[in-house]
């Protein structure tokens, strides 16, 4: 109990309190545009804009403020806290034996992590309102249905991030985008998405989460549509939104076991806490995680249910950069990290067997880097790449590493933003196609700012040291702790032979894309030309991002940076030492695995290269070896085939699952409708025809109209008899009006 | 005895005055009948109030005869529009709220 009174020492910033207002102020922003920027004849990027600029400074205060408040904490802290209040002192107390136990047990738990000393996060700041309670009070044994918001470094990491590439991509739009059709509705919509986005980023329980989810399901839907009069985009929207439903059903169900699991709470702090101290079973926690992994499939587009993700290209490329890349697919991460306690425990991450989050993303990651290959449509290879780059985000956290994992969900999204929108300012110059093929080509000498953007961005994806890709990714192979001397949270070698494949794979397809579209001759029509300053300044500030964000988390061992600027994630993001955060191992960084994967990645770059350049000096407009291996050997043909055909997934959905299922069931549902529900309805309609005959004939014509017809005839006889009286001669009136006083004083003199 | 007098005259010229409403047809003399009703009832409250030695019932006559004359303001004036549309001021033809 000192201890929580020791944590309680440290006063909590009040801007949290404020927080909310970042959502709020987009949201704002998302009703102006819509219902009053035409009236009023504002621009609307004249409302998005502002909105997110102030949004992206607001949440920097916040980020300040957490990273001061976290070292205030870590300093006055004395051992681990309990954050759910009170009543789970019993569940705290509990935890901290249990953590103790499995550090022993481990025996590589927090002392490998070379600081000698535990470190201790702050609690998350909650900021609740409970808007409806179910079944009375909490305290009375009902459940508070709340909405608000939850700061603690996951959450103001995704704060940052959301608000600074959604800032660029506004200012990027307003170029890309003028001239539109709908150029309201465009701006209306990225300000609705930021504020779905951060509602959900912010959120303190796991309904809020669902909400968050599905609002910025639909923005996407909705922006992959925006030029939905060409049928392709509304289908590849109507396909981004319906597979997305298959995995929301994986959510819902997931979250609902949670509740009544946890004690019938929709609070995340609670069910975290609930899942360590064991107040839910480790089988419920397993099944828990396999359903909302279903989430994290469809909605981070790992295997099977990436598919919709590629097709996602067909929106507008700013929205393709903020949304397909940056921001909302990490939500799946964004889940598991946000859930990490039940994941960790359900899964056995800690165990150092292969579990099912491990293996899906260590499957995503090579297999779509593998399709990356095969792409002409420039934005479709980016596309695959980030399916790859998730699948490393979920491998690294299948395997405990989990600040890996948002480091790289940080680094990526900086560098695949850049990327997307360098490939918009090149589809801009090129007439709006993203045919690498065709249509581009000998591009460097023509748009330099976008080509050497591009190739930083590149080398960041690819893992060239010392940009930023290269320090996250090589983080994951490490956490996987399979190469000798890293330890970790087990000896994961499936994942980290994964992981080493597709860190090859990346260099490859990235040299690919650069020398199809930057190197060789130009092979569109007209001549092309460098974008606006609107359009390339994100693009430099973003490729400044590349190549210094991996600087926020160097191994604290590298020289000279390390122990001055290293490890920033995994003391400001990572929570450590709160009673609602797994224990998690933390890796030793190696020299020998960062070298080997960047060989590994230049080889396979160089290897490209080469094979291009040769292909450039026989035929200056070539783009593909006619006569080579392909033609010549069956296999490769087949291996080919399989992955220009993306691996048959899109023939077994609609083919085999739709086509399979959508003739029975239309079958049996005209078979039903003929002989089932029509003769229902004839019966009906015959019944109620008879019904409707005997009801005209007695009770309509007999007995209304009856009523109605005496009425009338009685009101016309009786005004026939009464109006005699009416005579019109004051002095009748008169007589009577007397007579009647009369009357009334005699009988008035008699009764009394 | 007093007060009896008072009244026996009051009752009197009320009923003159309900006689004259019912049989006048000229509008005039209906009014003038009304007149009388009305001086009738004020005889009554004044000599009320010397019994009682009441200031009040004075003071209510001083109500009725303002409200008298307000009242014969607007029946002659009734009565002038009658005849200028009909030519005549017999109330008895005066009926075309008829029935």
């Amino acid at each position: 109990m000192n201890l929580l009174l020791a944590a309680e020492a440290v006063a909590v910033p009040t801007v949290f309190n404020y927080v909310w207002l970042i959502p709020a102020v987009m949201a704002a922003s998302f009703l102006f545009i819509l219902f009053f920027s035409k009236r009023l004849s504002i621009k609307p990027h004249l409302v998005g804009v502002p909105a997110v600029v102030g949004s992206f400074l607001f949440a920097l205060v916040i980020a300040f403020s957490w990273i001061g408040y976290n070292g205030d904490v870590n300093e006055a802290q004395a051992g681990p806290i309990s954050c759910a209040g009170g009543e789970v002192a019993v569940g705290g107390s509990n935890h901290d034996t249990e953590a103790a136990a499995e550090g022993e047990g481990e025996g590589e738990g927090g002392g490998e992590s070379g600081h000698g000393e535990q470190r201790f996060s702050p609690c998350p700041v909650v900021n609740d309102v409970t808007w409806f309670q179910n079944g009375g009070p909490a305290s009375e044994g009902g459940s508070d249905i709340t909405v608000g918001t939850l700061v603690d470094g996951q959450s103001v990491l995704l704060l940052v991030v959301v608000t600074f590439i959604s800032g660029l991509v506004h200012v990027y739009s307003t170029d890309y985008v003028a001239g539109d059709r709908r150029y309201t509705h465009y701006f209306a919509f990225l300000s609705l998405f930021t504020a779905s986005m951060l509602f959900m980023v912010l959120s303190s329980s796991t309904l809020q989460l669902i909400v968050g989810w599905e609002l910025v399901g639909v923005c996407s839907f909705a922006l992959i549509g925006h030029w939905w009069e060409e049928k392709p985009n509304s289908d590849a929207a109507l396909k981004a939104f319906l597979t997305n439903r298959v995995g929301d059903i994986g959510l819902l169900v997931g979250m609902i076991i949670l509740y009544f699991g946890a004690g019938k709470t929709f609070d995340i702090v609670a069910i975290n806490e609930a899942a360590i101290s064991g107040a839910i079973s480790k089988n419920t926690l397993l099944v828990a995680g396999l359903f909302l992994m279903a989430a994290v499939m469809s909605k981070s587009g790992q295997f099977i249910l990436h598919t919709w993700l590629p097709d996602a290209m067909a929106g507008p490329t700013p929205v393709s950069a903020l949304i397909h890349a940056a921001t909302m697919v990490v939500a799946g991460i964004y889940l598991i990290g946000r859930l990490y306690a039940v994941f960790f425990i359900g899964f056995g991450i800690s165990g150092g067997t292969l579990n099912a989050m491990a293996l899906i993303g260590g499957i995503t990651t090579v297999g779509a880097g593998a399709l990356a290959f095969v792409q002409d449509d420039i934005k479709k290879v980016l596309a695959y790449s980030t399916v790859s780059q998730l699948g490393y985000m979920v491998l690294a956290l299948g395997v405990g590493a989990y600040t890996a994992a948002f480091f790289h969900l940080f680094t990526h999204a900086i560098f695949k933003a850049a990327l997307f929108l360098g490939a918009g300012s090149v589809s801009h110059a090129c007439h709006h196609s993203f045919d690498m093929k065709k249509d581009m080509g000998g591009l460097r000498k023509f748009m330099p700012k976008t080509f050497w953007t591009f190739v930083i961005a590149s080398g960041a994806l690819a893992g060239i040291p010392p940009l930023a890709g290269f320090w996250s990714k090589d983080e994951i192979l490490v956490g996987a702790g399979a190469f000798p001397g890293t330890g970790g949270n087990g000896t994961y070698w499936v994942p980290f032979i994964f992981g080493m494949i597709a860190a090859g794979m990346t260099a490859g397809y990235m040299v690919r894309v650069i020398w199809l579209t930057f190197f060789g001759e130009y092979r569109g029509h007209e001549t092309p030309h460098e974008s606006g300053p609107l359009i390339t300044t994100p693009l430099i500030i973003l490729a400044f991002g590349a190549v210094f964000a991996g600087l926020f988390n160097i191994p604290e061992g590298f020289p000279v940076l390390g122990s001055r600027i290293g490890e920033k994630f995994i003391r400001w993001v990572e929570p450590s030492g709160i009673s609602s955060f797994p224990t998690i191992g933390h890796a030793k960084p190696s020299v020998a695995l960062a070298l080997l994967a960047t060989i590994i990645g230049l080889a396979t770059g160089l290897l490209v290269w080469t094979y291009y350049s040769k292909l450039y000096a026989k035929d200056k407009l070539a783009t593909e070896v006619t006569g080579g291996l392909r033609d010549k050997n069956r296999l490769a043909r087949a291996g080919h085939k399989l992955l220009v055909e993306k691996y048959y997934l899109d023939h077994l959905y609609t083919g085999v699952i739709a086509g399979g299922t959508k003739g029975p069931v239309a079958r049996a549902a005209y078979w039903f409708n003929q002989n089932v529900l029509d003769g229902i309805i004839n019966a009906a309609g015959t019944g109620s025809t008879i019904i409707g005959r005997f009801v005209y004939r007695f009770i309509d014509q007999g007995a209304i109209d009856g009523a109605v017809n005496a009425s009338g005839f009685g009101a016309e006889s009786s005004g026939e008899v009464l109006r005699k009286v009416q005579s019109g001669k004051i002095r009748q009136y008169a007589t009577l009006m007397f007579a009647a006083a009369a009357l009334l004083a005699a009988v008035f003199i008699v009764a009394v | 005895m007093f007060l009896n007098q008072f009244l026996f005259f009051a009752a009197i010229l009320f009923s003159i005055g309900v006689y004259g409403v019912l049989t006048r047809k000229n509008g005039v003399l209906v009014l003038m009948s009304i007149e009388l009703i009305l001086n009738a009832v004020n005889i009554n409250l004044v000599a009320f109030g010397a019994l009682h030695q009441d200031i009040s019932g004075q003071v209510f006559v001083l109500f009725v005869i303002a409200v008298a004359a307000a009242e014969v303001g607007v029946g002659l004036a009734i009565v002038l529009l009658i005849f200028r549309n009909r030519r005549s001021i017999n109330v008895a033809e005066a009926d075309l709220l008829k029935g």
